[in-house]
């Protein structure tokens, strides 16, 4: 199902840049770093699309462009139909002697607006048909692109301007769906997490997408420092912290098998090092009002669904 | 020239017609979310791909907004797409409409038009099409299934020149012509494949100063679809008004090749000219109502009256030289609208018509006819009846309501 593809960190520094630097992304955009990792594990001739959202805005402000593959946006819910079309053009025009490269891989990229909420129901139909893509979700879970707005990807207690904390309300009141469980319902042959502090991990998982028949999806967790407030130089200290305290577990589900990733089987098989949520949520301003006396009792109840999440994806994993 | 090309008759409906010439053009890709009217337009495609007849990609997308998004992705990868819709898929498709049009995708779509909802409706008229005549599409409207047909095998044509290059709607009338057989001549497989032939991509230059054909590929990769901001997007879309301006010549080139094949023409493929030349009271309108026109035009004609009609078969881009030469010697006009335009004081043809005859020498009277809404039917006697009233106005030289509404219960 896989190659065996293997590499090192100057295979990785030496391999040309695809998603090109000159971009217009903030300090410590950790899409931009999702965006440069899961270009660095292409395997070849590639197109690439991507939803209307910040990566699309930064990268392409017309007359320049950050792609060194060919690259198509369209508009915002529609990155897997995107993908659908390219794959399937590609695939006639292969049959029909109009392309002469033996492969060309898909990737559809969108943020947690494009994939969690506007973007499902293409996203859905483009899994359901099996067509040949890499469907790639850097989540910063918000609409960041147009200032900091609630999606389905935001979680539980997060300050945004949509959901803001007020005195009465402590922030978004629904919880994160959980996408990637959702993808793998579609019984779709690759799901999986990863963040860009694991690197090694998330080239690995992207390059896997790539290579497996039929559609795969790949949720980055990609932290925002202007929608988090959190500090700029912090981003992959954040994406590490999410992984330790199983806010964001990593894992992979092939076939629909889950099994859990290095960084996360640590923690499954020595449960004293899963960290406590708080030690995530303190460092951003967007949780800022759970630790005051009014809204603490907000911490807790993370922790809750952190924890009921975590158990039952060990259950998956069959760690349990 | 009379084509020595021998062509079979197959008694097919409007729909049938749209998918046997899409059958015939060698499309790469239909992408396309089946919807009453245009239904039996995929379902035909569908069974041509089934059995092989065809070597096209089919993807059944989850909704009309995927299967515009889905052409207009394929055509950027060099393929030719085709798709179909009616009424409420349309107005789905509408953001990508404007996507597909300005990426310069040369999409060709056949639309069956049907009304919009609500009250929801199956049936026939041109709302959903005039709410979209905005959009940066081509819009030729047929009268009947044999140009349904022919206009099919054209608009791939029309959309792929490079002094065009922008998408193709074919719109032809629910159930009147969607659901209803008819005799079409069709031409051999072999002569459609040769007028049609292959996809060809116009030549840009890459950001490397290269020469390549304009296309997603990952030999010469172009970034297609980005931000355009206050210093550049209002170029882009001086560009789309130029490529609308050239369609008016390769429009009428395409038909006039079309027909040295197939010894059948549509006017001057803008517009066409019944019994106007010399026409005192004129109808204008769209679409198959123009074959009821022209029966009673036979009659009035019969009868030493001098009535004409002007079918508009292109709407976009809208032919405005065409329109004041075939209307010279008309005194009083009635312009049909199939659609309504709220608070609008009148239906679009209306406006349009009206505005084109602002800088005509002569201004005939213009009234406006709203009919056929929800698939109403529109009878001979209701169409002699507006040619009365256009003999009314010339005798009274007067206009006493401009805008009336045919067989409606008021």
């Amino acid at each position: 199902m896989f190659s065996e593809w293997k590499f090192t960190i100057k295979d990785i520094a030496e391999k040309p840049d695809l998603f090109m630097s000159g971009h217009r992304a903030c300090a410590g955009c950790a899409p931009a770093t999702v965006l440069r990792l899961v270009m660095k594990a292409v395997r070849g001739p590639t197109i690439v699309t991507n939803a209307t959202g910040c990566m699309e805005v930064v990268s392409t402000i017309y007359p320049y462009t950050s792609w060194a593959t060919p690259w198509l946006h369209t508009a915002f819910e529609n990155a897997a139909a995107n993908a659908s079309g390219i794959e399937a053009a590609i695939k006639i025009l292969k049959k029909k002697g109009r392309i002469e490269q033996e492969q060309i891989d898909v990737i559809a990229i969108a943020g947690d607006g494009g994939t969690y909420d506007i973007g499902i129901q293409a996203l859905s139909g483009a899994v359901e048909r099996r067509h040949d893509f890499l469907f790639v979700l850097y989540d910063n879970e918000a609409y960041m692109n147009t200032g900091i707005q609630r999606s389905g990807g935001t979680p539980h207690g997060a300050s945004t301007t949509t959901s803001p904390a007020g005195t009465v309300i402590p922030g978004k009141l629904e919880y994160k769906k959980p996408i990637a469980d959702i993808m793998v319902a579609h019984e779709m042959p690759y799901v999986a997490t990863a963040s860009p502090r694991y690197w090694r991990d998330l080239i690995t998982k992207a390059r896997k997408g790539i290579e497996v028949n039929g559609p795969a999806f790949l949720h980055a967790f990609a932290p925002c420092p202007r929608g988090w407030r959190s500090d700029p130089s912090k981003s992959i200290e954040l994406s590490r912290l999410a992984v330790e305290t199983c806010i964001f577990p990593l894992w992979e589900a092939v076939n629909g098998e889950y099994q859990l990733s290095a960084p996360s089987k640590v923690i499954a098989l020595r449960p004293e090092r899963k960290k406590p949520v708080k030690d995530y949520l303190q460092v951003q301003g967007r949780f800022r009002h759970l630790f005051t006396p009014k809204f603490e009792k907000l911490i807790d109840e993370i922790q809750r669904i952190t924890d009921e999440r975590w158990q039952r994806l060990l259950k998956r994993c069959g760690m349990t | 020239m009379k084509s020595v090309i021998k062509q079979e008759v197959l008694a097919l409906n409007g729909d049938e017609a749209v998918a046997y010439a899409a059958k015939q053009s060698d499309v790469d890709i239909v992408a396309a979310y089946p919807i009453t009217p245009q239904t039996i337009i995929v379902e035909k495609f569908s069974e041509y791909v089934a059995n092989g007849e065809v070597e096209t990609e089919f993807v059944c997308t989850e909704s009309e907004h995927s299967a515009m998004t889905a052409c207009l992705a394929a055509a950027t990868t060099g393929a030719r797409a085709f798709t179909a819709t009616a009424s409420a898929g349309l107005a789905l498709m509408h953001e990508m409409l404007f996507v597909t049009s300005g990426c310069r995708a040369p999409v060709v779509m056949a639309v069956a038009n049907r009304a919009l909802s609500a009250p929801i409706n199956i049936h026939g008229d041109h709302s959903d099409t005039m709410a979209e005549r905005d959009s940066g599409w081509i819009q030729i409207y047929a009268e009947n299934a044999q140009e349904v047909y022919d206009s099919v095998v054209q608009a791939f044509r029309i959309a792929e020149n490079p002094e065009v290059l922008l998408p193709v709607m074919v719109c032809l009338d629910g159930f009147t012509l969607s659901h209803t057989l008819e005799n079409v001549n069709v031409l051999p497989d072999t002569v459609v494949e040769k007028f049609v032939g292959t996809r060809q991509l116009p030549q840009v230059l890459t950001h490397e100063g290269k020469t390549a054909s304009f296309k997603l590929d990952p030999e010469n990769p172009m970034t297609v679809g980005s931000i355009a901001l206050q210093n550049y997007y209002f170029e882009f879309k001086r560009q789309q008004e130029e490529a609308m301006r050239n369609a008016l010549n390769v429009i009428k080139q395409v038909h006039d090749e079309y027909a040295q094949v197939s010894d059948r023409s549509y006017g001057d493929a803008l517009v066409e000219s019944y019994c106007v030349d010399d026409a005192e009271i004129a109808i204008i309108c769209l679409g198959s109502t123009a074959g009821t026109v022209k029966t009673v035009v036979d009659k009035l004609r019969a009868e030493d009256v001098k009535a004409g009609l002007l079918r508009i078969r292109t709407f976009r881009p809208l032919p405005v030289k065409e329109i004041i030469k075939a209307l010279g010697t008309v005194k009083a006009l009635a312009v049909m609208d199939r659609a309504i335009s709220f608070g609008g004081n009148g239906g679009p043809v209306y406006h349009e018509v009206r505005h084109v005859l602002y800088s005509a020498d002569k201004h005939p009277y213009v009234v406006n006819y709203i009919y056929g809404l929800g698939g109403r039917d529109t009878s001979p006697e209701q169409i002699r009846k507006i040619y009365e009233d256009l003999q009314r106005i010339l005798q009274t030289q007067h206009v006493k309501t401009p805008i009336q509404y045919v067989g409606l219960r008021e």
